[in-house]
């Protein structure tokens, strides 16, 4: 019974497509407190004084807190293994306030009409502060965006507050600089990719309640309910085991639930109160008081010999973490680590960062976390090499890439067990009609149409750290029960981890029930983020499944009186070998309710020493507008090395929704402030994500290796999907126009605007 | 003030604030699938049906609907479940979070077309936002569905 590579439908699909009550607003307690907060208009004061007597006196108002009523223990919103890299940087409302949408106070009230009186008649008065709006020059900057004593960093990132440093470091083998001098072509060149929003469709939300033993349970929206449980208690100041955390359905992630976003307010209102409360972020709040994509601005040097051998990269990548350090000395990592390993016989690189504070929102994990951006720089640069050197560049990669088996030192010094990223290349060249399109063709009506490429690649846990568990329980009938502490967000993480579980133990997928992410009950799980639930908590229901096999095994032989030597087990019998009697799943599963001593119920945990990359290739065709700079996608191949495919269908939708979003970042999607560090775009009206008219055709294909350390084979898919769209694209249109773009997004102004440049 | 609304096939009347808005109305009243994405009309996630007639709920006060039909995903199970069925199948449905309001706008369009093609299914849904799908796998399983409906009858033939 095959039930791994099965495209399965989601377990929870019916109930999502005919609109059931399943999301945190839709269950949270009908009579709870509405919690909002108020906002700081400023990028960088200190509150003299905040009046809230008049306000609270409007009917309904329950209380309304500010800085003085909130812990004075710092700790970070990160949803990182302890101890967290991210510094500890952050109170519930701090008398600081470091960018323009920072809590200033919480209210909470019977209505939101009510509540939104009462922001209203809260008087602040604040010393204003200069800012710091560019992350350039920020470091040791006169003006410290964190100058407090109480700020923390709990590793060695080399972070500094007194530099307005988040975290810095430099890494490498061989002599790059000697390296460089030595080759016949150098490039050096900067690029910019900006902060961009997950904007999933549901915005962040969180409901609270107290429940018979007096603890705070927390529903929320979130990826990392164990992490949700640390974080809330480092800021309420109160024990763990005080707190539940778990999740109902999200309404998307990307990692933006990675962080707590809108946990706290409402934690902290309903364990003053004692009564229920939910926070709901307004679109507005979510665009301007989240954790979006760090900015970065990458350089890199990339030397060559006149036949395409490249032998040298340098990177050094500035990070723009904003107000606060969530994710900031994590996320510049993959910059490095997952661009420079894409070329396989490197002599020598480097890589160095900083990772700056600056008076903007705060940024976070998102989707591709920092390989997206150091990616785009990289794939970039190559491919402004080869046109330099006159080379088709998808030669100059075949000639270069990485291949399976070999050592990787820029990644770790892990080894690529499992890489057919060559075949990609092969195969999306074949897709797309390399041969006849690069680069490009003038249709005679004021249009190019032109091809672009770039590979990608990402990893699949962070190794050593991530932890992913799994309970399963055989129950009368026959029936299993999957318990897990990851959480699914829409990628059917849920399905998947059945898939592996039937597959495992000889049964139908249907017969297995998934129930998960609640820290009182689920097993110890790090949480969905690092592309890691498929692999890491994959291999732990896979392990589990065995374990439980054995016991299933052994109560048998009880049950036959015979020896579990002697005993077979298909899925659906156990037989006596020797004497050809039987028992069936279900008789077993019900004998275990009667005396028995065999718990039918098994947890593992898994951890993985290596973080696997999967691979990808993207290649894209335009129609270029001369005259209006118009971009138009006529066609997007990728085709993706992840390992076994679990579920092609879910995998394939994960390539397409994630190239969706990479084409939104490269061409049109950017977070932008005035000079006041106000955000120009704070709504969907403004922030344009793509629609479906935008996106043109996706054909996705996958050339599966197969990954001797993952489940069954299998690799992640989640965040290496967006990885691709951007350099391609700015490819495609350097290969129509002649121009090479180096900062994201390339809107059609700007390209309209760079033709006009080059005509004159 | 008060009005009187036909949601789902039952008449509610009750006293209203007048700045009320439909999406809270219909939310207040138990039909949970009605989503807020965004509040500005940008990503259809609210669409509801106002005689008919698919609107945003959103950017509609609850007395405009006073005297008039309203129909949300809850009032349309059977077709939900039969085209939903078809959008499970590709995967597409994902979070699942936009899929409401795009299934809205999908009967109304099967409603309204009968063998709509590609570039007619993007047009008219191109007001209904989807962070996680990238779009493919809905028009593959709007594409699965037209051609079953080709082949017999379906529910939204009625
Ligand atoms: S909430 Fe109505 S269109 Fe987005
Ligand atoms: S499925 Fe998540 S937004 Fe469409």
């Amino acid at each position: 019974m095959r039930q791994v590579g099965q495209p399965i439908r989601k377990k929870d699909a019916m109930a999502l497509v005919t609109g059931q009550p399943v999301f945190t607003d839709d269950m949270a307690p009908k009579d709870c407190l509405i919690v909002k907060v108020l906002r700081s208009p400023h990028a960088n004061a200190l509150i003299k004084s905040i009046k809230t007597d008049i306000a609270k006196k409007v009917p309904g108002i329950e209380d309304i807190y500010t800085w003085e009523d909130v812990p004075q223990e710092r700790f970070t919103m990160a949803g990182q293994t302890y101890p967290e890299p991210s510094p500890y940087d952050r109170l519930i409302l701090d008398r600081h306030v470091r960018y323009v949408g920072d809590p200033v106070a919480i209210v909470a009230g019977e209505r939101e009409l009510c509540v939104d009186r009462a922001l209203k008649m809260i008087k602040v008065e604040y010393e204003v502060l200069p800012a710091i709006l560019d992350l350039h020059g920020a470091k040791d900057n006169a003006v410290l965006v964190h100058p407090e004593e109480s700020w923390r960093s709990l590793c060695p990132v080399g972070a500094d507050n007194k530099r307005n440093l988040c975290a810095s470091e430099t890494s490498g083998t061989g002599d790059v600089d000697q390296v460089l001098a030595d080759c016949d072509v150098v490039l050096e060149r900067t690029y910019r990719v900006q902060a961009a929003q997950q904007a999933m469709m549901e915005t962040f939300r969180t409901a609270c309640y107290i429940d018979a033993y007096g603890r705070l349970n927390v529903m929320s929206s979130t990826q990392i309910v164990f992490h949700v449980r640390r974080i809330l208690s480092n800021a309420l100041g109160i024990p763990k085991s005080k707190i539940r955390a778990f999740k109902p359905r999200i309404g998307g992630g990307f990692g933006a639930k990675q962080t707590v976003v809108s946990e706290v307010f409402p934690a902290f209102v309903t364990w003053k109160t004692k009564k229920p409360s939910k926070m709901v972020f307004t679109r507005e709040e979510s665009q301007t008081a989240s954790t979006p994509r760090h900015e970065m601005e990458v350089t890199v040097k990339v030397g060559a010999d006149r036949d395409g051998k490249v032998r040298a990269l340098d990177v050094y990548t500035l990070s723009n973490t904003g107000a606060y350090g969530e994710h900031g000395p994590t996320t510049v990592g993959l910059s490095g680590h997952k661009s420079i390993p894409l070329y396989g016989s490197l002599e020598a690189h480097r890589f160095s960062y900083d990772v700056v504070y600056t008076n903007v929102m705060s940024a976070g994990a998102y989707r591709g976390y920092g390989a997206t951006q150091g990616i785009f720089a990289v794939e970039s640069a190559v491919n402004e090499l080869a046109d330099k050197l006159g080379m088709d560049p998808v030669e100059l990669r075949m000639k270069n890439m990485v291949r399976e088996g070999q050592f990787m030192p820029a990644y770790y010094g892990e080894t690529a067990t499992s890489c057919a990223l060559d075949r990609c290349m092969k195969r999306a060249k074949e897709m797309i009609g390399w041969e006849e399109k690069y680069p490009c063709r003038d249709m005679g009506n004021g249009k190019v149409r032109s091809v672009g490429v770039a590979m990608g690649m990402q990893g699949s846990c962070i190794s050593g750290v991530d932890v992913g568990s799994a309970t399963i329980k055989l129950n009368e009938d026959g029936i299993y029960t999957l318990s897990i502490g990851a959480a699914d967000m829409g990628t059917g993480c849920d399905t998947i981890l059945a898939q592996i579980a039937a597959q495992s133990l000889e049964c139908p997928v249907e017969n297995v029930t998934v129930s998960g992410a609640d820290t009182d009950t689920s097993p110890y799980d790090s949480g969905s983020y690092a592309s890691s639930t498929t692999y890491v908590t994959g291999r732990a229901v896979e392990r589990a499944c065995e374990t439980l096999k054995e016991r299933i095994v052994q109560r048998a032989a009880e049950m036959l009186e015979c020896s579990s030597d002697d005993l077979e087990f298909d899925g659906q019998r156990a037989r006596n070998l020797s004497t050809g009697e039987e028992v069936s799943i279900e008789e077993i599963g019900t004998a275990s309710m009667c005396g028995n001593n065999v718990a039918l119920q098994v947890t593992e945990s898994n951890s993985s020493p290596v973080s696997p990359p999967p691979f990808m290739v993207g290649m894209v065709e335009i129609e270029l507008d001369k005259e209006t700079g118009h971009v138009e996608i006529l066609d997007y191949v990728a085709v993706v090395d992840c390992g076994t495919v679990v579920n092609p269908n879910l995998a394939r939708v994960q390539v397409e929704g994630g190239i969706v979003q990479g084409i939104g970042m490269a061409l049109y999607e950017q977070i932008q402030y005035n000079e006041k560090g106000q955000m120009l775009n704070n709504s969907l009206m403004q922030y344009k994500v793509p629609t479906r008219l935008d996106m043109g055709k996706l054909r996705v294909e996958f050339e599966s290796s197969y990954e001797p350390t993952g489940p069954f084979g299998a690799k992640s898919i989640g965040e290496i999907v967006i990885n691709t769209p951007a350099p391609a694209l700015i490819h495609a249109i350097a290969n129509a126009t002649g121009i090479w773009f180096g900062q994201l997004p390339v809107t059609s102004e700007k390209i309209a605007m760079g033709i006009l440049e080059r005509c004159e | 003030m008060q009005i009187s609304i036909q949601l789902n096939g039952k008449k509610i009347t009750e006293e209203i604030r007048p700045d009320l808005l439909l999406i809270d109305w219909v939310r207040q009243h138990g039909c949970y699938s009605v989503k807020c994405g965004c509040e500005t009309s940008n990503c259809g996630l609210c669409t509801v049906f106002l005689d008919e007639k698919p609107v945003l709920s959103c950017s509609i006060l609850a007395a405009r609907a006073d005297g008039r039909k309203v129909d949300t995903l809850e009032g349309l199970k059977e077709e939900a479940e039969e085209f939903g069925a078809f959008i499970a199948d590709q995967g597409a449905e994902q979070c699942g979070f936009c899929n409401p309001g795009m299934i809205m706008n999908a009967i109304a369009l099967f409603r309204e077309i009968a063998d709509p093609t590609d570039d007619e299914i993007k047009e008219y849904l191109a007001g209904n936002l989807c962070r996680c799908s990238g779009y493919e796998g809905q028009l593959r399983g709007i594409r699965a569905f037209i051609e079953y409906r080709k082949k017999g009858g379906a529910v939204c033939d009625k």
